[in-house]
């Protein structure tokens, strides 16, 4: 990349500047900790870091047998299982790369990626995988052989592109004397800046883009990462997020790795709450989702308890919503309120986490989107160590982070260690930092446009440090933000945090940019709005047919006017009110590719696709009607057909005009 | 009449049938003055998906159930296994290797899903009560062989997630996979499922469909099954028998039977005389 290096922050130790050297490592320094655990017929299975690191070893061994050269790459298709952690380690063993690849993306998103990285091989979980792949075998001529983990379906498949991980680990077992010095010298041979992992970021916009980083990048952000919350080889984490976002990565395979910590993978998917609970992490990531999905649960099975427990209940959490996150900071609290607290504890908080399974939660981090204030500080309150932190793929996530005990739900918190931030004139946010990522993989373009010759990168988002705590606070996307055709700065991701807050309202999509005013589409919450309707007797077939209730709409209209109360307060962005709305007849959805993979929202493709009722939301129109084409997971296509009620809201009469007249 | 060859074959798909496990010879079941089964004749064979289709009321749950022993006919005979059945107690029948579905789900509703499967291994259990109670011992260790039988029907019908779960709260479709766990859990050498799609959507339905087809693929059972939608039995079976008003009307590969005049009739209507 133009022979420039930008060496920004610490370098690593020469035995530790690589994951397969952190393994040997572990192996020799914590061999008897448990090192990965999986829930497999209904019982916690284990492997020690010694054992790990042979059966590492082994399926490296195999990989070489097969002929994998170093620099090679390899796809990974598949979910949260210890095979395809050590499947990622054994590649690099190899001296080659893995690319991970999101397991529920549909065939011809797998076939881009894998086409683009080259893969030779691809590492994936079961029939389901290979079907899509072998389903877009043309379009892939350097894919050699697909390596499948469960082979169930797969034994009258012909085995000519396709061999199972246990007889490569097998290969590796019996050739352990003729290969182990040539995966000893490919392990000697890795250097700070060979690259570590290609990560695909699902992007808002457009095609994915590879990510290269380099060990450095990624274990000296481990290494700063884990020195900022003192991580040890005692945490458990539970590894439930896709494989191929880079907050895994990092959390349960780098940090993991570098801390010499336990990785505990679920039974499946579904399982993923009650497997939560019976490992109770101390280091726990998850989305805001999470969060607010968790607290929507607990709050409906309150109401469903009988009359004494609700009392108690609400006593209880109002008094943990006082003195609870004061206590958490350490800051002075009186003796009688924290007497009082300690009673809460043990009969209402402790049970709760409990029942969570974040009892046991030391550090706890959120990102990716913006979590609700009240939601934030109800898990605070409780006593668990929930922060905040502000990143990306590019940056190997860490941007910023909230230290402990400077906690707040509006900021991101303070640059992460050895990352500089710098925000433009236009107030988009830039950083560099020795996680920064190398490059797109062949996509110069590209990383012309966001990296520049100083190692500067920009994040897309606008923001401002926070005079007086010198935090960082993030508006919006930068190219999301614009102007109404009255001049006023429209930023819809402000507006559209403030309703997903309810939770009644999923996701929410607000429009205004270059129009007089603002509108909002808008997806209810299937669990919350469902449970009131089973409550209030309300009958519904589909999500379809509630979202068209009347009531439901009524629910609605009250947030959406709630809310333009509480814009109208803020003086900068008091015209991003929204004048009408209507409740869509569809979840938005990944494989329709209106939200991202990770769950954020594509706005051009909205558009786009909804054009329909855009305009019939700024045309006057009483209801619209629309046909939409959805897809399912396994390629095949749909329509659904309905017809949309819109609904107009009250707007509140701004704070500085209110001033003004009196 | 029979197309396929007596000899053991490999389908298309590389699975190894073998010989004949099962044969029903001119077979008559009569309720009072009702011909439930009229003079039928045809035979199941090792390792294949059976299926016996027909409109309703065509007499194919009454076969299931001679099948399993639980009607005895007025006349003709059951081979099983090379020897000719005679009347059976329940508990005989599921010492045979025989397992069995329900059209309307018979699942103990308040029990877990674990529990009821659990219920599939009581054949297999050999400790009297007294030592179950004292829990020590031959008991436990019994229990714990058990249970992982148990444990691995439910990784493989992926019900990880209703392990705890009462069945009576579960949906219609998954109610269905838990019976089926239970049937399986038997290591049973002949299983049948009396309408095994019945009720489903189209979703619930490819997914039995697929289970079925892992069954017989994983553990080679032999399957049989009665089934109303016509597109899903062509698509899982090997060979289907086809029954109208008690009669056989009908017996070959999925193709030649879709061919068949008489199974067109049946099935779309014809004026009968």
């Amino acid at each position: 990349m133009g022979g420039l290096i930008v060496t920004i922050g610490s370098s690593l130790p020469d035995d530790l500047n690589s994951f397969p050297k952190l393994i040997e490592r572990n192996a020799r320094k914590f061999g008897a900790r448990p090192a990965y655990r999986e829930k497999e017929f209904g019982i916690w299975q284990s492997w020690t870091w010694a054992e790990a690191h042979a059966e590492i070893q082994a399926i490296a061994r195999g990989f070489i047998d097969m002929g994998l050269k170093a620099g090679d790459h390899v796809a990974i298709v598949g979910r949260n299982r210890p095979y395809f952690y050590w499947s990622m380690l054994a590649v690099q063993y190899a001296g080659a790369v893995p690319v991970p690849v999101y397991q529920d993306s549909v065939a011809d998103e797998i076939a881009y990626v894998l086409d683009h990285c080259g893969g030779r091989f691809a590492i994936v979980q079961d029939q389901e995988q290979v079907d899509k792949l072998t389903e877009v075998r043309e379009r892939l001529p350097s894919l050699e052989k697909m390596i499948y983990v469960d082979p169930r379906g797969l034994r009258k498949y012909d085995h000519s592109a396709l061999i199972s991980l246990e007889d490569v680990r097998k290969i590796g077992h019996e050739k352990k004397a003729e290969l182990q010095a040539e995966l000893d010298a490919r392990v000697a041979a890795s250097r700070d800046e060979d690259t570590c992992i290609i990560l695909y970021t699902s992007g808002t916009t457009g095609r994915p883009k590879g990510v290269v980083m380099s060990n450095r990048n990624v274990l000296v952000t481990a290494k700063n990462s884990c020195e900022f919350d003192g991580l040890t080889e005692k945490e458990d984490v539970l590894a439930y997020l896709p494989m191929a976002w880079v907050g895994d990565y990092v959390f349960s395979m780098a940090q993991a790795c570098w801390a010499g910590f336990c990785v505990n993978c679920p039974e499946s998917a579904e399982t993923m709450h009650a497997d939560l609970k019976e490992i109770g992490p101390t280091y726990f990531f998850a989305p805001p989702r999470f969060f607010e999905g968790l607290l929507t649960t607990v709050m409906i099975r309150m109401e469903d308890a009988s009359k004494v427990k609700q009392r108690l209940f609400h006593k209880y959490i109002e008094h943990a919503k006082r003195v609870g996150p004061a206590l958490l900071d350490g800051k002075k609290v009186s003796a009688g309120d924290r007497l009082k607290y300690n009673i809460g504890k043990l009969l209402v908080y402790g049970p709760l986490l409990n029942a969570t399974g974040l009892s046991k939660v030391r550090v706890g981090y959120t990102a990716g989107e913006a979590i609700g204030p009240e939601i934030f500080e109800f898990y605070r309150s409780l006593g668990i160590n929930l922060k905040q932190l502000y990143g990306q793929t590019e940056a190997c996530i860490y941007i910023t982070q909230q230290p402990d005990g400077e906690v707040s739900a509006d900021t991101v918190g303070v640059a992460s260690p050895d990352v500089e931030i710098r925000i433009a004139d236009s107030g988009e946010v830039f950083y560099r930092s020795p996680g920064t990522f190398q490059e797109y993989y062949k996509n110069p373009e590209s990383t012309a446009e966001t990296k520049d010759a100083e190692g500067w990168v920009a994040t897309g988002d606008a923001g401002f440090i926070e005079p007086d705590s010198g935090h960082l606070r993030i508006i919006d996307r930068a190219k999301d933000v614009g102007k109404l055709t009255s001049g006023a700065m429209f930023a819809p991701k402000y507006v559209e945090n403030k309703l997903k807050f309810y939770p009644n309202i999923l996701e929410a999509v607000v429009f205004g940019n270059a129009r007089d005013r603002c509108t909002a589409f808008i997806n209810i919450d299937l669990t919350a709005v469902g449970n009131w309707a089973e409550r209030n007797n309300i009958g519904y077939a589909s999500y379809q047919e509630l979202a068209g209730n009347s009531q439901v709409y009524a629910t609605i209209q009250e947030h959406v006017e709630e809310v333009n109360r509480s814009i109208a307060e803020d003086p900068l962005l008091s015209d991003c009110q929204i004048h009408r709305f209507l409740i869509l007849h569809k979840e938005l959805d990944a494989d329709d590719g209106e939200i991202t993979r990770t769950g954020k929202v594509r706005r051009r493709i909205i558009e786009e696709k909804y054009g329909v009722l855009i305009d019939a939301l700024y045309d006057g129109a009483d209801n619209v009607f629309i046909s939409t084409e959805v897809t399912y997971e396994d390629g095949r296509k749909g329509a659904i057909e309905a017809t949309l009620e819109i609904r107009d809201a009250a707007v509140a009469v701004p704070q500085a005009q209110k001033v003004a007249a009196e | 009449m029979n197309a396929i060859a007596p000899e053991a074959y490999t389908t298309e798909d590389g699975r190894k049938i073998g010989g004949v496990v099962m044969e029903m010879k001119n077979i008559t079941l009569r309720f009072g003055g009702v011909t439930a089964i009229k003079d039928i004749s045809f035979d199941i064979r090792e390792g294949e998906v059976r299926a016996i289709i027909g409109p309703n009321g065509a007499g194919k749950s009454s076969m299931l159930n001679v099948i399993n022993g639980f009607y005895h006919p007025q006349e003709g005979e059951v081979w099983f296994r090379g020897e000719k059945r005679g009347p059976m107690k329940p508990y005989e029948i599921a010492r045979q290797g025989i397992a069995r579905t329900f059209q309307n789900i018979a699942l103990f509703k308040g029990m877990s899903t674990l529990d009821n499967i659990m219920t599939g291994r009581l054949t297999k259990m050999k400790s009297g009560i007294l030592s179950q109670a004292i829990w020590k011992g031959p008991a436990e260790r019994e229990e714990i062989e058990q249970r992982e039988k148990a444990e691995r029907i439910i990784d493989f019908l992926e019900i990880q997630s209703i392990r705890k779960a009462p069945v009576g709260s579960l949906p219609y479709g998954l109610q269905k996979r838990v019976e089926l766990g239970r049937a399986l859990v038997a290591e049973p050498e002949l299983l049948l499922l009396d309408e095994p799609m019945a009720g489903m959507n189209v979703e619930e339905k490819e997914d039995m469909s697929r289970f079925i087809l892992d069954v017989n693929d994983e553990f080679g059972t032999t399957i049989a099954l009665i089934e109303h939608d016509m597109g899903v039995v062509m698509d899982i079976s090997d060979r289907v028998v086809v029954m109208d008003y008690g009669a056989k009307i009908g017996d070959g590969t999925p193709d030649e039977v879709r061919s068949n005049q008489k199974v067109i009739d049946a099935y779309l209507g014809v004026a009968h005389d």
